[in-house]
């Protein structure tokens, strides 16, 4: 699986990073972006909970 | 508070400080999706009150359409001002970035995050471990508390203060000044004795902190330079007041509502003191029923909006919490799931202008959620004793007693 943050539509609320820091930082501004290539097959799941649950639809799955 | 007439018809003459609206919102929201969307009143000021998820996000979004430049909920137009006399301080640039629209919006915001990101987040959470212990120590012995009052809003008013780098030996003031100019925003007097209070202090401490600078966002703002530029004074007041406005009230509302529900709602109680590792999710569970925070916005010009002719002028509530009851949006909306899974609330708003303080908050209530199930793992309302609650621009619980 490969996902991305679209970095026009993060408003920085965090939730990825809550849900799946394995997957995804913050930076200091509030920027959201996947810190992987690949989402490990056992974090599928996570991956798919932080795409559900951001407030501004900016977290796409690219390919699974 | 003054009284104004009871509401008889929710669609054209709302009001949010009714006590209906106040105690129990949740089912004029209901009423109102299913009837008329978007209400309006011309109660203090012509206003508008989106009640879907669908509205609330996309005005959120329409910076073009909606300004920010007044987002106080409950003072009406222009001429709603308390004293023509008026010769205190004043915030001639309001309260960026949240009452203000791009480019200041835009570049007081980058000052203001770093602030308030997860890492810096993460080096307050001793501090604030620490404030929930001794508070509980205070009264963990006598089986009883006000979980409001003595507990939730004890909490934020000092972390912001150790941001801010002020005393606090001054919380209780501070309080009082937070309340007077939110929770008691409809007396135009008490709101300016709050302000002129709070704005008299933010100016002493900038003069202080300009010969004497420590590590606090008051000197760090004084000795920064924006386009090779010292900030203006007035911005600097403008930001340390914002700090304190919106970081007390709102995280304490939070708190105090999330331990209403768990005093109200044992099976939700015993399954989060019994299983801490859902806290994540509950947290988010807790702000999306129970968001504390309306905001308002300015209609820029005349637009019809979803069938509403909006002039210009106009207020629009920004409804996040009847956004996040909305069944369009959410299963069940107004049932608690504490490990709800998909939940895209916006408790802390939507678009440009999210909550700058959401890390923040979210530690502080999850921070004294914890400390409070370790110490106080069954409590209840105390019987006989009477809840009160506090509505308008923050609803949250005001006195809480419980017995443990």
């Amino acid at each position: 699986m490969k996902i991305r943050v679209v970095a026009d539509k993060c408003q920085g609320h965090a939730r990825c990073y809550g849900l799946a820091p394995e997957l995804f930082d913050v930076d200091d501004y509030g920027q959201a972006s996947v810190i992987v290539d690949e989402v490990p097959v056992e974090l599928e799941d996570k991956a798919r909970l932080a795409v559900a649950n951001c407030p501004e639809y900016a977290i796409e799955i690219l390919s699974e | 508070m003054p009284q104004t007439a009871p509401v008889q018809d929710w669609a054209s003459d709302f009001d949010v400080l009714d006590p209906r609206y106040v105690s129990d919102p949740f089912t004029i929201w209901d009423d109102l999706r299913s009837s008329c969307p978007i209400a309006h009143t011309d109660r203090r000021i012509s206003s508008w009150l989106p009640t879907r998820y669908e509205d609330v996000t996309a005005i959120a979004h329409d910076i073009e359409h909606f300004s920010s430049l007044r987002v106080g909920v409950i003072p009406g137009g222009e001429d709603d001002e308390p004293d023509d006399d008026y010769d205190g301080p004043d915030l001639e640039y309001g309260l960026p970035p949240i009452s203000a629209d791009p480019p200041l919006h835009t570049w007081t915001r980058r000052l203001l995050l770093p602030w308030f990101s997860h890492r810096r987040v993460d080096s307050y959470v001793p501090l604030t471990r620490d404030l929930c212990r001794g508070l509980i120590d205070g009264f963990a012995e006598s089986g009883h508390a006000d979980a409001a009052a003595g507990y939730a809003q004890q909490i934020p008013v000092r972390v912001i203060a150790q941001i801010l780098g002020v005393s606090t030996d001054m919380s209780d003031t501070f309080t009082e000044w937070v309340r007077d100019v939110l929770e008691f925003a409809d007396e135009p007097d008490r709101r300016q004795k709050g302000a002129e209070g709070l704005l008299t202090y933010f100016i002493e401490q900038l003069e202080f902190r300009r010969k004497n600078p420590g590590e606090d966002l008051l000197s760090e703002l004084l000795g920064q330079e924006v386009d090779g530029q010292p900030i203006d004074d007035g911005i600097i007041l403008g930001i340390a007041a914002l700090v304190l406005i919106a970081g007390v009230d709102t995280t304490w509302s939070a708190i105090g509502s999330s331990l209403w529900h768990l005093a109200t709602h044992p099976e939700d109680q015993k399954r989060l003191a019994s299983e801490p590792e859902l806290m994540p999710l509950a947290i988010e569970e807790l702000l999306r029923a129970y968001s504390p925070v309306t905001m308002a916005r300015i209609v820029v010009e005349d637009i019809e909006y979803a069938g509403c002719p909006m002039k210009e002028g106009d207020k629009v509530l920004m409804n996040f919490p009847a956004a996040n009851r909305d069944p369009e949006a959410f299963t069940d909306p107004d049932v608690v799931q504490l490990d709800r899974a998909h939940n895209r609330h916006v408790a802390f708003g939507s678009g440009i202008h999210r909550c700058a303080g959401s890390n923040l908050a979210r530690m502080e209530l999850q921070v004294a959620l914890e400390e409070w199930l370790q110490r106080i793992p069954a409590f209840s309302l105390e019987e006989g004793k009477d809840i009160t609650w506090a509505g308008g621009q923050v609803r949250g619980p005001r006195v809480l007693p419980v017995v443990f």
